[in-house]
């Protein structure tokens, strides 16, 4: 999983308690393939888990991600799967953390919820 | 009376674009002109924190400017070693109050450029730095490299002003005299627009560029055919792109900083182009992402002799990324209160870093509402700088411009509102 910026997460960046900001922070991106393959094509959310944490989010594609890789918004649903561990200089590994996908019923928590309790 | 205000700089990102024209109507931002679609979120504005309020009984009560201010005191004054973070989204006025308040309680400043190109500020330590201006490259470069970055998301009008579609005096065909190479783990829309796309493997960028820096040291046979998952013969092509080029420069993002090898990785691409230099005009430039993220590193520079992360507990600066820089500082819970100012470390910062933050006093210093303000005890509503105030802000190439202030606030700005902080924190001091 790596995480980075967008253009709506960008635009959002001083209004983050809008819909706008929320909705682009709230949604990981993965290849065509991959997407297929997980068959949430239904609307179903994706629960991803990383060793540091866990997180719900909706699915997107975009085509310009290699299979097996998945994107997040920075945002802090992304840093839900993110460790704390800076290797010693001050910077936490953003990008390239193991993630484990799985389609899920759980609904994408309201940006309180997240922030109060998690997942 | 309508007022058009011409040559308005942009307070989003590091470009700090300064020919956004803006239509002022009765003491209201009413339109704004060629900004990118960031910036003009920004400048339109939307909803504001209306009044300062304190947290009673787990619930936001609107207070007063004076009741916030002193309440924000008690708490810095009582904590053992708090952290005044944030800093990039403001001016370079507002961090110089910021460093008196720190050495008045003996505090941590720390900028978001912990959590962004802190490791190109190491490695840039470690190694020095083949620099340029933005308009160096715009007037002369002919090869542009994005490494690691994504103007067209990011920065979107770096490519049209100062980069790879560009017209300077050199460079009058703009986009069509320059190559364009993009190295990235994906194919990104600015991927889309180069001549050449290099996809690499997620945390490989160390190798690839300790491969490109034997091909440019005439090394080549000595590596394997295959580097990271990129073949040799791909890699030789680049280098002699980059050694072809009468005047190149890369552009770096968090593609480096923020994937394995951190700060080596910055450390070995500055290498990379210092070497580029025994065979043409090659420089280097972090793609800074805070309007002056960059000015915040200067003033705590001039100030302590440190970029960012500087610890005043000990009566003197003091500086150990890894120690007293922000993630750090909350996981190992070393901090006990917090001033955020002009960022959201609730959004930003890694889960458990946001869960330490939210068990401490917090105090917020913003013009919006953001997920910080779900958990902060005192929040102080303020002016927007570089549209109700005025002050200095450095662009992401280390050139200060000055911001104006466009229209009047109901708001104190970030000086003002630090300066009453520091007032009160003397006098709670000469008390006791």
């Amino acid at each position: 999983m790596i995480s980075g910026r967008t253009l709506a997460q960008g635009a959002g960046c001083e209004d983050k308690m809008s819909p706008l900001y929320i909705n682009e922070v709230s949604c990981c991106y993965l290849s065509e393939e991959d997407y297929r393959a997980l068959g949430i094509s239904d609307g179903k959310n994706l629960l991803l888990t990383s060793p540091h944490g866990s997180a719900v989010l909706r699915a997107g594609v975009d085509k310009g991600l290699p299979q097996g890789m998945v994107f997040i918004p920075m945002g802090p649903w992304a840093n839900m799967l993110i460790g704390t561990d800076t290797n010693g200089c001050g910077m936490p590994g953003f990008k390239g953390v193991e993630v484990e996908v799985t389609p899920t019923d759980e609904k994408v928590l309201d940006i309180r919820e997240l922030i109060s309790r998690g997942r | 009376m309508i007022l058009q205000i011409e040559d308005v700089l942009c307070t989003f990102c590091g470009c700090l674009c300064d020919d956004i024209r803006v239509e002022v109507d009765g003491g209201r931002i009413e339109k704004v002109r060629g900004a990118c679609r960031l910036g003009s979120s920004k400048i339109m504005g939307h909803n504001r924190i209306k009044s300062p309020m304190i947290r009673v009984n787990g619930s936001l009560k609107e207070t007063s400017y004076d009741e916030a201010y002193r309440k924000a005191a008690e708490i810095l004054v009582s904590a053992k070693h708090p952290l005044l973070y944030g800093w990039a989204s403001t001016t370079c006025e507002a961090l110089k109050k910021g460093i008196l308040l720190a050495e008045e309680i003996g505090g941590v400043v720390d900028t978001t450029t912990s959590v962004c190109h802190g490791p190109s500020i190491i490695g840039i330590e470690e190694k020095g730095l083949v620099g340029t201006t933005l308009g160096q490259i715009k007037n002369r470069a002919d090869l542009i490299v994005f490494w690691g970055c994504n103007p067209s998301e990011a920065h979107p009008r770096h490519t049209l002003r100062y980069s790879s579609n560009a017209c300077g005096r050199f460079t009058p065909d703009g986009r069509k005299g320059r190559k364009v190479l993009v190295i990235d783990v994906r194919e990104t829309r600015t991927a889309r627009n180069a001549d050449r796309f290099l996809r690499i493997q997620p945390g490989t960028d160390y190798e690839i560029i300790s491969a490109l820096r034997m091909i440019v040291g005439g090394k080549a046979e000595s590596l394997p055919e295959d580097i990271a998952g990129v073949s040799r013969k791909e890699l030789i092509e680049i280098a002699e792109m980059m050694k072809g080029a009468k005047f190149g420069a890369i552009f770096f993002g968090l593609g480096l900083t923020q994937s394995r090898g951190r700060y080596k990785n910055v450390d070995n691409a500055l290498s990379l182009v210092s070497e580029l230099n025994s065979h043409t005009k090659f420089v280097i430039m972090a793609m800074r992402g805070h309007y002056n993220v960059t000015g915040a590193n200067q003033v705590l520079t001039w100030s302590s002799g440190y970029p960012m992360a500087v610890d005043y507990a000990r009566g003197a600066p003091y500086y150990n990324p890894g120690e007293t820089s922000c993630c750090d500082l909350l996981s190992r819970r070393d901090v006990d209160a917090a001033l955020i100012i002009a960022s959201d470390p609730a959004s930003n910062l890694p889960r458990g870093c946001v869960e330490a933050l939210a068990e401490m006093p917090v105090i917020q210093i913003d013009p919006f509402e953001n997920p910080t303000t779900l958990f902060a005890d005192v929040v102080i509503p303020s002016a927007i700088a570089g549209i109700e105030a005025e002050g200095t802000a450095y662009r992401m190439d280390g050139l200060s411009l000055r911001l104006r202030k466009l229209v009047d606030a109901e708001y104190p700005s970030d000086v003002e509102i630090l300066q009453a902080i520091l007032d009160n924190v003397r006098r709670l001091r000469d008390d006791n």
